[in-house]
């Protein structure tokens, strides 16, 4: 069984990305996509205020009034600019963002996405996730598959807070691209040697068309 | 002339903040994050405060216990050390908002509106305790408007009329909180001779009470 690296799973999204997208790459695994972006040309949004996020900056180069949302340092890319967080957020519930690359700990077969606080954790942080997840023209997922204690992340209904019901149009993971399909998810794609049974049976709620024989 | 009062020290351009006030506060994380107000803030021991801003980074104000209430879109990470121990004890209440929201609730607040409508946040606990309305055959949540009685906000340049132009990434918040208080007080990195060329000039000086050189 062989599973994606970091460098396919970015890859694989980056040559889904339409490339008059304005794209908002979200804290976590989704960062794995905005070499690959960046490389495409794709504008990067984030939401404290840059559009146009260029990679991160050289040893020495760093400006700590240059950072993205995670607060990482950052960069800007020729055709950029800075603005104001009203001005972002107007940007992002206009729909004017084309697609938001989130992390996720859990996504349901309606499309339903949680990611911002575990059930049981009292105190978490929303940032803009939820702003993101309802106003983005699309939502993708970028994750593993399965949590730490080995449970599959997609499922039929979520156990953790919501951050928008029925908002997540893809999942991208290192062991297929899915998609949400109301009673089950659909396989978009395995990497070579997955097996979707062998999926299922772990608890990933794929759809029995994919189980069937091809 | 102008109405914007320029202030030798960050001590003096916050005198007069009483215990109880309610403050919004510039930056995302330490961009545009006006720590030389906030120090001065911290110096007088002012107690009771509510403090609206993305993050809950007061370290200065949570070490006295200076704070009663955090309003915030993200309470964790580095930046916002101090807090989680205050809330722990119970002598900190969080109310939590969506980062956008939070910056339209500003925006609303100080354009004088009476809030807004939007449906960031409807189906999930985000909504809990707004009232909802049917516009066109949509809900919407209902969100207040944020007013407060200081600003504090850092900027790069200014010039004597009070003009700003912030720097980079850290205009976040900043301009947005800059139009939303009564009294306005800007730190900033340089208060140019002459004057900006009005082009340039993100938040005009007709929003801006004070300013002061950041030490």
């Amino acid at each position: 069984m062989s599973i994606w690296s970091d460098e396919e799973i970015a890859h694989r999204i980056a040559q889904d990305v339409d490339e008059s997208w304005l794209v908002n790459v979200g804290i976590g695994m989704p960062q794995i996509a905005v070499e690959p972006l960046n490389q495409r040309g794709i504008m990067l949004h984030s939401e404290n205020g840059i559009i146009g996020l260029g990679p991160s900056p050289a040893p020495g180069r760093e400006d700590p009034e240059v950072i993205d949302a995670g607060k990482g340092f950052a960069t800007v890319v020729d055709g950029g600019s800075f603005i104001d967080s009203a001005t972002s957020f107007m940007l992002i519930r206009g729909g004017r963002l084309g697609l938001a690359l989130m992390g996720a700990y859990e996504v349901s077969v309606n499309g339903d996405l949680a990611n911002w606080r575990l059930s049981g954790r009292k105190i978490a942080g929303i940032g803009g996730a939820a702003d993101l997840a309802f106003g983005a023209a699309r939502v993708w997922i970028v994750t593993s598959l399965f949590s730490n204690d080995g449970k599959s992340k997609l499922v039929h209904s979520c156990s953790h807070p919501l951050t928008a019901p029925g908002v997540v149009k893809r999942i991208y993971t290192e062991h297929g691209i899915f998609e949400p399909a109301g009673d089950s998810f659909r396989v978009v794609s395995l990497p070579e040697g997955m097996s979707a049974e062998e999926l299922f049976e772990k608890g990933v709620p794929i759809s029995i068309e994919a189980l069937s024989p091809r | 002339m102008s109405k914007t009062q320029i202030y030798a020290t960050s001590a003096e351009a916050v005198a007069d903040i009483p215990d109880g006030a309610t403050i919004l506060c510039g930056g995302f994380g330490g961009a545009g994050y006006p720590s030389n107000l906030i120090s001065a803030l911290a110096a007088r021991r002012v107690s009771k405060l509510t403090m609206v801003a993305n993050n809950a980074g007061h370290k200065a104000l949570f070490d006295y216990g200076g704070v009663r209430k955090v309003v915030c879109s993200y309470p964790l990470g580095p930046t916002s050390k101090g807090f989680l121990e205050v809330l722990d004890r119970g002598e900190a209440e969080l109310e939590l908002e969506p980062q956008g929201t939070l910056v339209e609730r500003i925006r609303t607040g100080g354009a004088g509106l009476g809030g807004f409508l939007t449906q960031v946040g409807m189906g999930t606990e985000l909504a809990a305790g707004k009232q909802t309305v049917g516009v066109d055959g949509q809900e919407y949540l209902i969100c207040k408007p944020i007013r407060a009685e200081f600003a504090l906000v850092k900027a790069q340049k200014a010039d004597r009329y009070g003009n700003l132009i912030y720097r980079h990434a850290a205009r976040n918040f900043n301009a947005v909180m800059a139009m939303a208080a009564p009294v306005v007080i800007v730190e900033v990195s340089e208060i140019v001779d002459g004057y900006l060329d009005p082009d340039t000039v993100h938040t005009p000086g007709a929003f801006i009470d004070r300013l002061v050189k950041a030490e």
